[in-house]
């Protein structure tokens, strides 16, 4: 595996073992993989296929069984050995920022402070700054004192990205971020996301079933059975 | 920019019924409890204001059951043995006496009381003595009797306003053919005084021919007499019994014991219900945001941000039940004076259940520690939410 200081993220013969009773499944069978600054990837694949477990990996939410990953050169997991839980924790805080299917959004709060939640634990200055533009960048502007019941699908998931986004992260992770959305509504999204590889440099990993959103990334990763084809 | 305190605070506002209910609970708990508190601060104070209110120290009767003798002292009585008039000289001759007063006590069966007839009692009293004792008592009308056997009455707030007398009017005493005038009412007391009807003892005795005779005698001593000492000496006289006011105290404190355990553990019960209901209450909130709270870590959140946002839920919680509670307790100190009354084997006059700031403040405290307590468990659930565990997990499953 090569540690060339432009892998962001770099992998090698990462497993991931479920073990139910007797039965052991390799959601993640041995994958060597590198991700580089500002590369745009989609992972795709059939249901099952292990995406979704090796993005949670490449983001630190969860543990590997087996392998080696490294992030920004720091080894999170070295053949058994685990970063600490408070490591992880500022890993994942000040490198990367997630997007969900479902948009996890505090319905008491307005689409300003759900912006900027992630600040209810750790202070950073000028946030304010930074939420107004990206409400900006992502077409919120005018919804930003809104409570999320009042937003649309696609309202909600340009918030939760604004959301991701808020501290700055060098790696945006997205699961399947456009499952709950209509074709338009993808789209949009599917823009947002060329953009912000395109003009802020930052580095997307995503894992989706939408072809057209997987054909906007500059590289495409198929998985089947754990392992990459 | 959002506070961890601003979004425990917004939290709450998403289940607002859930909310509203865990608050009136523990509300009601902190009733009950500065009700308790109130209740052992008052009754305290109440009775040693219905002692103090009685003038002397130590009080003389005829040899009987003590606790008959303690009703007497504080309640009036009737079935009263009688003592020779002439104790009085040996009680005066000690030098450590200040004062004395000697009492009559006589109860009459009165037909035209009620429906069907009552028992009305009269205290015969020496208005030379007695007056100097009871310095609190203020007419609202006339003044004390003009001569020792006089045939006047002066009555109190109460039996006046139930027997409907004034100054200038006259009354029939039972069971004899004297017609008595009265002289005077007395003001609100707050006191056994204000349901008496007072009549100079020497008229008394005449009348129901109990001619030198006393049911008992109030001593005030000298402020430095050892009590102790001087109770001792008294039974040196024959055939009587000695009630202190340090006595009476301990009696009747001994008669609500049994009722302050009972209120006691009313008020733990309610305290536990709270605590059950406040951990309920968070615990349903934090299962309900599991994925939530899984999506926070996602973001930064260290263990001690999310085990600070869950308690500050508690907090509030319990913070907004303990004052409400406080309020209510303190609106509805008078019923609960009522309730608590209804049980007790004897109330003192005045107010049974004294609610104050410091009373509320501490009762806040004690609430809000014990919901800080059942927060404890809820707050640590949630600090140890792994993020990919819930953000694998569906609603509900944990």
């Amino acid at each position: 595996m090569s540690n060339s200081a432009n892998h962001i993220i770099s992998v090698s013969d990462l497993k991931k073992i479920y073990i139910r009773g007797s039965e052991h499944i390799h959601a993640v069978d041995g994958i060597t993989l590198d991700v580089n600054q500002g590369d745009y990837t989609a992972f795709v694949g059939p249901s099952g296929s292990g995406k979704t477990t090796l993005l949670h990996l490449l983001g630190c939410l969860d543990n590997p069984s087996a392998g080696v990953l490294t992030v920004e050169g720091k080894a999170v997991y070295d053949k058994g050995k685990f970063m600490n839980e408070r490591e992880l924790t500022k890993l994942r805080r000040d490198l990367f920022g997630y997007v969900f299917q479902k948009f996890y959004l505090i319905p008491t709060l307005t689409v300003k402070e759900n912006i900027l939640l992630p600040f209810a634990f750790y202070r950073k200055a000028e946030a304010d700054k930074t939420a107004d533009r990206l409400a900006d960048l992502l077409g919120l502007s005018h919804r930003l004192s809104h409570l999320p019941k009042e937003l649309s699908g696609g309202e909600m998931q340009r918030v939760a990205i604004a959301r991701a986004l808020i501290n700055k992260p060098r790696i945006l992770l997205a699961d399947e971020p456009t499952g709950n959305l209509d074709s338009k509504r993808s789209e949009e999204i599917s823009d947002i996301f060329c953009k912000l590889n395109r003009e802020e440099g930052l580095t997307i990993i995503l894992v989706t079933h939408n072809h057209a959103l997987a054909e906007s990334a500059g590289k495409m990763v198929e998985l089947k059975d754990g392992k990459l084809i | 920019m959002p506070s961890l305190f601003g979004v425990a605070w917004k939290n709450l506002l998403r289940k607002r019924l859930r909310s509203l209910l865990t608050i009136v609970g523990i509300a009601l708990s902190t009733w009950v409890l500065v009700s308790l508190l109130g209740f052992n601060q008052g009754y305290e104070n109440s009775l040693n204001k219905d002692i103090d209110n009685l003038g002397f120290q130590v009080l003389l009767t005829a040899k009987g059951c003590p606790y008959e003798a303690a009703t007497l002292m504080l309640k009036g009585g009737t079935g009263l043995k009688y003592m020779p008039e002439s104790i009085i000289d040996s009680v005066v001759a000690n030098p450590q006496v200040e004062r004395v007063t000697p009492m009559l006590m006589h109860a009459v069966f009165d037909p035209n009381k009620g429906e069907s007839g009552g028992i009305t009692a009269f205290l015969g009293i020496d208005p030379a003595t007695y007056p100097a004792m009871k310095t609190y008592l203020q007419f609202q009308q006339g003044s004390w009797f003009s001569r020792p056997e006089a045939l006047e009455a002066v009555f109190g707030y109460e039996s006046a306003e139930l027997e409907q007398r004034e100054v200038g009017d006259e009354y029939l005493l039972p069971e004899s053919d004297a017609v008595v005038t009265v002289v005077g009412v007395l003001k609100r007391s707050g006191t056994q005084d204000d349901g008496t009807i007072f009549l100079p003892i020497k008229a008394l005795q005449k009348i129901y021919g109990v001619e030198n005779l006393v049911t008992s005698i109030g001593i005030k001593v000298q402020k430095e007499t050892d009590l102790t000492a001087y109770e001792e000496e008294l039974y040196k006289l024959t055939d009587v019994q000695v009630v202190s006011m340090a006595q009476v105290k301990q009696t009747i404190s001994n008669l609500v014991a049994t009722a302050r355990v009972m209120v006691m553990s009313i008020a733990i019960i309610a305290i536990l219900i709270a605590m059950v209901g406040v951990m309920n209450t968070v615990l349903m909130s934090v299962l309900e945001r599991w994925q939530e709270i899984g999506i926070m870590k996602s973001m930064g959140a260290m263990t001690s941000h999310i085990f600070r946002l869950i308690w500050f839920e508690t907090i509030l919680l319990t913070f907004a039940g303990g004052v409400l509670g406080s309020v209510m307790s303190w609106i509805l100190a008078s019923t609960t004076d009522t309730l608590i009354r209804s049980v007790l084997p004897y109330s003192p006059t005045s107010s049974l259940v004294q609610v104050d700031i410091l009373l509320a403040l501490k009762a806040i405290g004690i609430i809000m520690a014990i919901g800080i307590v059942s927060g404890i468990y809820p707050a640590w659930k949630a600090a140890r939410i792994r993020p990919i565990e819930a953000i694998r997990s569906t609603d509900g499953e944990q």
